[in-house]
C-alpha cells in the first residue's frame, strides 16, 4: 500500500494538449474516483499511473519513488480494464496465475494466492473456465481477481462497470467497495458515471478538458460545488441553473420572474449571476413560485417534475405523488438555505 | 377540431401471370439458381478430375485411347527411380519452403504490426511478389540465376570480389534444387505476412497492456499472447500454403523444367512432363493421382489443427 502523488502532470498526444498541469495528493488506502465526460483526460491519467502512457511534463510518484521512468511492471500497481483484458486462451485460474507465473512463484504458493483471491470473489467453481463461457460480471470479478493476487501497491481501475448492464453494475459497485474496505489497498477509480463516482469514492476529483474543476468528498461536491461545471456534472437529475440578475434584493431572470434569495446571499446588486437550485430543493409550496406542468415523470420514490416557471424550465424532484397534468399550476418555491449562485462569467461560485 | 374519417382502402388483389407463378415455385428458383454454380463445378472441376483419375487406370497415350490397366501404372511408378526423385523433391520443397516462409512471414508481419512510417506504402510493397504472375517472377529469377549474366555473381565477383567464378545456380542438382526453395520463399512470404498481419490485428492492444503490467518481457508477450491467439490463423494458413507449394508447378517449370538430370522435378512438373510433352497420359495421371494421397494427408492435418480450440468456443458449459 502506498500514497500516489501527482503534480503537475501534462500530457500531449503530438501538438494536442490533453491534460494541462494536474495535481492530486492520494493517501495511503485511499479510494479516489476521477470523473468526468468522455475526453476530459481521466483515462489518459490513470493509464500515465500505469505507465501505458508516457508522461509529457509533471511526475508521479508512487510511495515515495517517482515513476516517471518505471516501466508498468516494475510500478507494482494492478489495473483492471474496462473491456476486462482477460487472456482469452487462458483458464481463469492461469489468468489469475499469470503474473506470479512470470515472477517464478512456486506452485503451491500460486494455488494459495488464486484459491484466496477466488473465494472472495466467489469465483472458486469457475477456475478451469475459460473467458468465453463466463457471464460479463464474473468476468468482472475475474480481471479484479488478476489483480488481487499480485498484492500491488495501487489498483487502477478504467471504467470497470461500463459493459454491465444497469443491474449488475449497481451490484458489482457494492462489491468493488467492499472489496476495498477489505483489502484497504489505495485505490484509484476512473468512470464517468456521477452516481459511482458519488456511491464509491472517498475522494471525487472532477475532470474536464484537462483540468481538475474540484477536488472533494462526495458530499463536498454535493452541497457546495466550486463552479458551473461540477454543479451540473454531480447530482441527478442535474441541477436547474437559471441566467439572470440580482435586483433589489433578489434574483431576477431573463423573464423578470424573481426567486428569492439567501439572507447572506454573497452577490452585489446589479450582478450577472446564474442562480442553481437542485431539483431535489424545490418545495411543494401553495405560497410559491407560479410554475405550470409540462411532463411528469413518477419514478416510484419520487415524482419529476418538468416545469415552466416565467421563461425558465426547471425540474423538480418531490417525494410526493403528485397527479398533476400538462398545463396544470404547481406553485413551488426553492429551499432558500440551498441555493447557489454563480457568477456567470467565470462560472465560479459566489 | 374537426374529425375528418379515414377512408378504408384496401389493397387490390393482383393476378400473377404464369411465369410470375412459376418463379415463385421453389423447387424451380432452387433448381435456376443452383445451375450455373453446379454446371461450373461439373464441367471444370468434376470432369477432369473424374477423367484424370481414369485416365490414371488406363494406357492412354496421345493419339490412342488406351484400355484399363488396374494398377499397372502405379505400380510401374514404385519402381521408377525418377517418381521417388519427384516425390521427395516435393516433400523437401515443400517443407523447406513452408518453414522459410513462416519464419519470415512472421517476422515481417510482427514488425508491420507495429508503429512504423508509411505503413501502408510498405504493406503494399511487401504484396508486390504475390501480385505479379508467377511465370514474371520465375522469368526473373531465370535471369537472377543465369549462369553468365546473373546479378548475385556480378556483385560476388566484380563489385564485392568475394568469388572469381560465377555462382552454379541452377547448372547442377543441389544448389538447383535450394534455388527454387529461394524463389518460391520469396514468392510465397506476403500471403503469409499478410494473412499473419490481419491475425495479429485482432489482438486486442489491452491484452498487451495487461500483459505489460502483469511483468511479461517482449519475447514474454510474444510467447504467450501472441503466439497462442495466431495459433488458429497460423494453421490455416500453414495448410493452404503446404497445399499450394506442394503442388507447385509455375516456378519449377519455367525456371528449370525439372532439370538439371530430373533432380527439381516436383510431382506436378513430372507429371505434365510425362503426359504431355513425352504423350504417356495414363502415366502422367497415375503421377497426379499419387499426389492425392500427399494432400488429404495436409487436409487432414489442418482439419485437426484446426479443430476449434476449447478457449475459441462459444458460451456453452462444458
Amino acid at each position: 500500500m502506498a500514497a500516489v502523488s501527482i503534480r503537475n502532470v501534462r500530457k500531449s498526444f503530438g501538438s494536442t494538449p490533453v491534460l494541462h498541469g494536474v495535481s492530486v495528493e492520494i493517501t495511503d488506502g485511499e479510494f479516489v474516483v476521477l470523473v468526468g465526460p468522455s475526453g476530459c483526460g481521466k483515462s489518459t491519467l490513470l493509464r500515465m499511473l500505469a505507465g501505458l502512457e508516457n508522461i509529457s511534463g509533471g511526475e508521479i510518484a508512487i510511495g515515495e519513488r517517482v515513476v516517471n521512468d518505471v516501466p508498468p511492471k516494475d510500478r507494482d500497481i494492478a489495473m483492471v480494464f474496462q473491456n476486462y483484458a482477460l487472456y482469452p486462451h487462458m483458464t481463469v485460474f492461469r489468468n489469475m496465475a499469470f503474473s506470479l507465473k512470470l515472477a517464478g512463484a512456486p506452485a503451491d504458493v500460486m494455488k494459495g494466492e488464486v484459491s484466496g483471491a477466488s473465494r472472495i470473489l466467489g469465483l472458486d467453481q469457475l477456475l478451469e473456465r475459460f473467458p468465453r463461457q463466463l457471464s460479463g460480471g464474473q468476468r468482472q470479478r475475474v480481471a479484479m481477481g488478476r489483480a488481487i493476487v499480485r498484492h500491488p501497491q495501487v489498483f487502477l481501475f478504467d471504467e470497470p462497470l461500463s459493459n454491465l448492464d444497469a443491474k449488475l453494475r449497481v451490484a458489482m459497485r457494492s462489491e468493488i467497495k467492499d472489496l476495498h474496505q477489505r483489502l484497504n489497498v489505495t485505490t484509484v477509480y476512473v468512470t464517468h458515471d456521477q452516481i459511482e463516482a458519488m456511491t464509491m469514492a472517498d475522494k471525487i476529483v472532477v475532470m474536464h478538458q484537462g483540468r481538475i474543476e474540484q477536488i472533494g468528498a462526495p458530499l463536498e461536491l454535493y452541497d457546495r460545488p466550486a463552479n458551473l461545471f461540477v454543479a451540473g456534472f454531480i447530482g441527478s437529475p442535474a441541477m436547474n441553473m437559471v441566467p439572470g440578475r440580482i435586483e433589489g434584493g433578489a434574483f431576477v431572470d431573463a423573464g423578470g420572474t424573481r426567486w428569492p434569495l439567501p439572507k447572506d446571499a454573497a452577490a452585489s446588486e446589479g450582478a450577472e449571476v446564474v442562480y442553481g437550485i437542485r431539483p431535489e430543493h424545490l418545495v411543494l409550496d401553495p405560497a410559491g413560485m407560479p410554475a405550470v406542468v409540462h411532463v411528469v415523470e413518477p419514478t416510484g420514490s419520487e415524482t419529476q417534475v418538468m416545469l415552466k416557471i416565467g421563461g425558465a424550465t426547471v425540474m423538480g424532484a418531490f417525494r410526493e405523488r403528485i397527479s398533476a397534468k400538462r398545463g396544470d399550476r404547481l406553485p413551488v418555491s426553492p429551499d432558500i438555505g440551498l441555493v447557489h449562485l454563480f457568477d456567470r462569467a467565470s462560472g465560479r461560485r459566489l | 377540431m374537426n374529425t375528418v374519417a379515414a377512408q378504408t382502402w384496401v389493397r387490390p388483389k393482383q393476378e400473377l401471370g404464369p411465369v410470375a407463378r412459376l418463379f415463385d415455385w421453389k423447387p424451380f428458383l432452387v433448381t435456376i439458381c443452383l445451375l450455373p454454380a453446379v454446371g461450373l463445378l461439373l464441367v471444370f472441376l468434376t470432369y477432369p478430375l473424374g477423367l484424370g483419375i481414369y485416365l490414371a487406370f488406363t494406357d492412354t497415350t496421345i493419339g490412342r485411347s488406351g484400355i484399363w490397366v488396374g494398377l499397372e501404372n502405379f505400380e510401374f511408378l514404385l519402381e521408377d527411380k525418377l517418381w521417388w526423385n519427384a516425390v521427395f523433391y516435393s516433400v523437401f520443397y515443400t517443407g523447406i519452403a513452408t518453414i522459410a516462409k513462416f519464419g519470415l512471414g512472421l517476422w515481417l508481419a510482427l514488425l508491420l504490426n507495429n508503429h512504423l512510417p508509411f505503413k501502408s506504402i510498405l504493406r503494399a510493397i511487401i504484396l508486390l511478389p504475390w501480385i505479379v504472375p508467377t511465370v514474371l517472377s520465375a522469368i526473373a529469377f531465370w535471369w537472377i540465376y543465369d549462369p553468365q549474366f546473373s546479378i548475385i555473381s556480378y556483385l560476388l565477383t566484380d563489385v564485392l570480389g568475394w568469388r572469381t567464378t560465377n555462382v552454379d545456380f541452377i547448372g547442377s542438382p543441389w544448389p538447383a534444387r535450394w534455388s527454387l526453395i529461394a524463389a518460391n520463399v520469396w514468392r510465397g512470404i506476403p500471403f503469409v505476412a499478410i494473412s499473419l498481419l490481419a491475425g495479429l490485428q485482432t489482438i486486442s492492444p489491452s491484452l498487451y497492456e495487461a500483459a505489460m503490467l502483469d511483468g511479461t518481457s517482449g519475447w514474454q508477450r510474444f510467447r504467450y499472447i501472441t503466439f497462442p491467439m495466431l495459433l488458429p490463423i497460423l494453421a490455416i494458413v500453414m495448410t493452404f500454403s503446404i497445399i499450394f507449394t506442394f503442388t507447385d508447378f509455375q516456378l519449377v517449370y519455367a525456371i528449370t523444367r525439372g532439370g538439371p538430370i530430373n533432380s527439381t522435378h516436383l510431382l506436378a512438373t513430372l507429371a505434365f512432363q510425362r503426359g504431355i510433352p513425352a504423350g504417356q497420359l495414363g502415366e502422367g495421371a497415375a503421377i497426379a493421382v499419387s499426389m492425392i494421397p500427399f494432400l488429404v494427408f495436409a487436409t487432414l492435418f489442418s482439419y485437426f489443427a484446426l479443430a476449434r480450440r476449447k478457449w475459441q468456443q462459444g458460451e456453452a458449459d462444458d
